[in-house]
């Protein structure tokens, strides 16, 4: 069992829902609530990680991470270290290939907000931001948390992206996913077996935990 | 501190409207769907700008598109019961009572709940509760904003009428404690005429008639678009008994009136929506005729209309009923104003909703209660 790396998965899912979090409730919320010409571009936009295959999505990753893009050169200008191959790329990728995740679910939970209950907010004197904090986002929450489980589970299991911008480097960029691969390259198959189940349980447990929380908020909302 | 209105838009809807309501007057906005009433009472809220408008409450504009003033609905003292209440729905009736307060206060709020009949549902979820009881939810939460204009956006029309009988009577009781403009929205008649003190009619974004209820109900011209059968009379009376066979006695202006089942003790004080094509006239007391009100009077005027019909304004005792007949009937029984007439009216014409409390409490009704009144902030 590689502890490091099932440490390492957990460590980057939990800065990939860290950071879109915020990304998931305000874009979510603005592409619930507003219409507008380029939307659909807009919307294809996000979801196109989840159609594009890994090696697709990694490839332009890469080059876009590397020393000889903007991104990759702004990077190294500041921190003196190349993105590509460290965790903060993975984090960055990880962060990029999560959007569907995080964004759809938080947006069709925003879309079930009656505008008029948002109208009845702001009639009741709460400011955009108490309104979105006190009533938005309390029935939004749903949809918010299905985001968020999904992008965690997600992240857990990414395999292709993480290779292509990552590799395999011990402590730094190897993941669960990467080591039970790993493993099987080195006809270690009571390891991959072992990390396989592990890595089975979390992600059963996440959404499981969704489903019940999601069944309970509904519950509390009829 | 009165709220005045200038609205004029091309779209989504054609809109020239400019209306006043006075600190504690209720003024019933009347027009069909689409007329742009609903328009109208989202851009005094804030929630819509018409292209050229003014909304003004107690001197203090909040929204003026010529100098540029708009205020964000939150920073309007706005009191709206939606149409379909939108209540916050993972909150408890005093829960969303308490959101709409600046600095929330349980006991103002239990009081506020208290005045609107909610005693006991306090904890309750607008899922658990019924339409009345959601209306009275949505009612209270606007109070408790302390509102410098209050906004009642088709607030009956989502409960059956049963329940809407009885809103009534609430909104009426209410009404004593309130001292903000309230404008109703509506295009029920009926409510407008037993709830509002004036009335605007609109019709295809333009006022057709504004006035007090009583001129605006009489006036055929004004409910042309409306209908010309929802013109009527409001008369005063007084419950004096319920008779075995079912028919309530009432005390009226000129004489007794015979009414089926009217809700309330002996001694409550009514008004009876009495409709100007129900009533016949009569010079002479008419005998062996089923109709069991007859009403002495005096004719006040004869207003002739564009078409095949006249309205007979007959002083009843000091009050005036309405009489629509044809004009033919008018010129063969050679009415004039000044002539005794009696208005004769079936029991089974006024229909139960039609009958409404009169705010002062008589006697025989139940003890007074002492009521917060509701004062905005100066």
């Amino acid at each position: 069992m590689d502890w490091t790396a099932l440490w390492l998965s957990m460590r980057l899912a939990a800065w990939t829902v860290a950071i879109l979090l915020p990304v998931s409730i305000l874009m979510g919320r603005f592409l619930a609530y507003r219409q507008f010409r380029a939307k659909g571009l807009v919307e294809a936009l996000v979801m196109l990680p989840l159609v594009l295959p890994p090696t697709v999505f990694g490839f332009y990753l890469l080059v876009a991470f590397g020393r000889n893009s903007p991104i990759g050169d702004l990077w190294q200008t500041l921190f003196d270290h190349q993105l590509l191959f460290t965790f903060e790329g993975l984090v960055l990728a990880s962060v990029i290939f999560n959007l569907p995740f995080a964004i759809q679910p938080a947006q069709r939970g925003f879309e079930t907000i009656p505008p008029e209950v948002r109208e009845a907010a702001a009639c009741c004197g709460m400011s955009p931001l108490a309104s979105l904090w006190r009533v938005e986002l309390p029935l939004a929450w749903p949809g918010v948390m299905t985001a968020m489980v999904l992008t965690f589970a997600h992240t857990l299991g990414e395999f292709g992206i993480v290779l292509m911008v990552g590799g395999s480097i011990p402590g730094e960029t190897r993941t669960i996913a990467i080591a039970i691969y790993d493993r099987v390259q080195g006809f270690d198959d009571r390891g991959a077996a072992i990390m396989s189940a592990v890595l089975v349980a979390i992600s059963l447990f996440t959404i499981a935990l969704t489903y019940w929380l999601s069944a309970r908020m509904g519950r509390r909302l009829s | 501190m009165a709220l005045e209105v200038m609205a004029r838009a091309q779209t989504p809807i054609p809109l020239d409207v400019a209306f006043r309501v006075e600190p504690g007057a209720l003024l019933a906005l009347v027009g069909h769907s689409g007329s742009g009433k609903t328009t109208l009472l989202r851009t005094i809220a804030g929630l819509w700008r018409p292209h050229t408008a003014r909304v003004a409450v107690n001197g203090t504009t909040w929204l003026d598109t010529t100098a540029g003033v708009d205020l964000r609905p939150h920073l309007r003292r706005v009191g709206v019961v939606f149409q379909n209440y939108a209540l916050f729905p993972h909150m408890t009736a005093l829960q969303n009572v308490l959101a709409a307060m600046d600095t929330p206060d349980r006991m103002q709020a239990q009081r506020i709940l208290d005045l609107v009949n909610l005693h006991g549902l306090a904890d309750r979820r607008p899922a658990q509760l019924s339409g009345g009881q959601q209306q009275r939810v949505a009612v209270a939460r606007a109070l408790a904003r302390r509102p410098q204009a209050l906004l009642l956006d088709e607030p009956f029309s989502a409960v059956d009428r049963a329940t809407r009988e009885r809103l009534y009577g609430e909104i009426i009781a209410l009404r004593a404690s309130l001292d903000m403009p309230v404008i109703l929205v509506t295009h029920d008649m009926n409510e407008a005429q037993l709830l509002a003190d004036r009335m605007v009619v609109i019709e295809k974004g333009r006022v057709v008639r504004d006035g007090t209820t009583a001129e605006v109900m009489s006036d055929p011209d004004a409910l042309r678009a409306m209908g010309i059968r929802e013109l009527a009379a409001m008369l005063p009376a007084v419950i004096v008994e319920h008779g075995a066979d079912g028919l309530t006695r009432l005390d009226a202006p000129a004489g007794a009136l015979f009414l089926p089942g009217v809700e309330g003790a002996p001694g409550t004080r009514l008004r009876v929506r009495i409709m100007a094509h129900e009533v016949i006239l009569s010079r002479a007391r008419p005998e062996g005729l089923s109709a069991q009100n007859i009403l002495a009077g005096t004719i006040a005027r004869i207003v002739p209309g564009t078409g095949p019909g006249v309205m007979v304004h007959v002083d009843v005792a000091g009050h005036e009923i309405l009489a629509r007949i044809t004009r033919r009937a008018a010129e063969q029984m050679a009415l004039m104003p000044g002539d005794t007439v009696h208005a004769i009216l079936k029991s089974m014409s006024v229909a139960r909703d039609h009958v409404a409390r009169t705010p002062d409490r008589g006697p025989g009704d139940e003890a007074p209660v002492t009521k917060p009144r509701f004062h905005a902030p100066r």
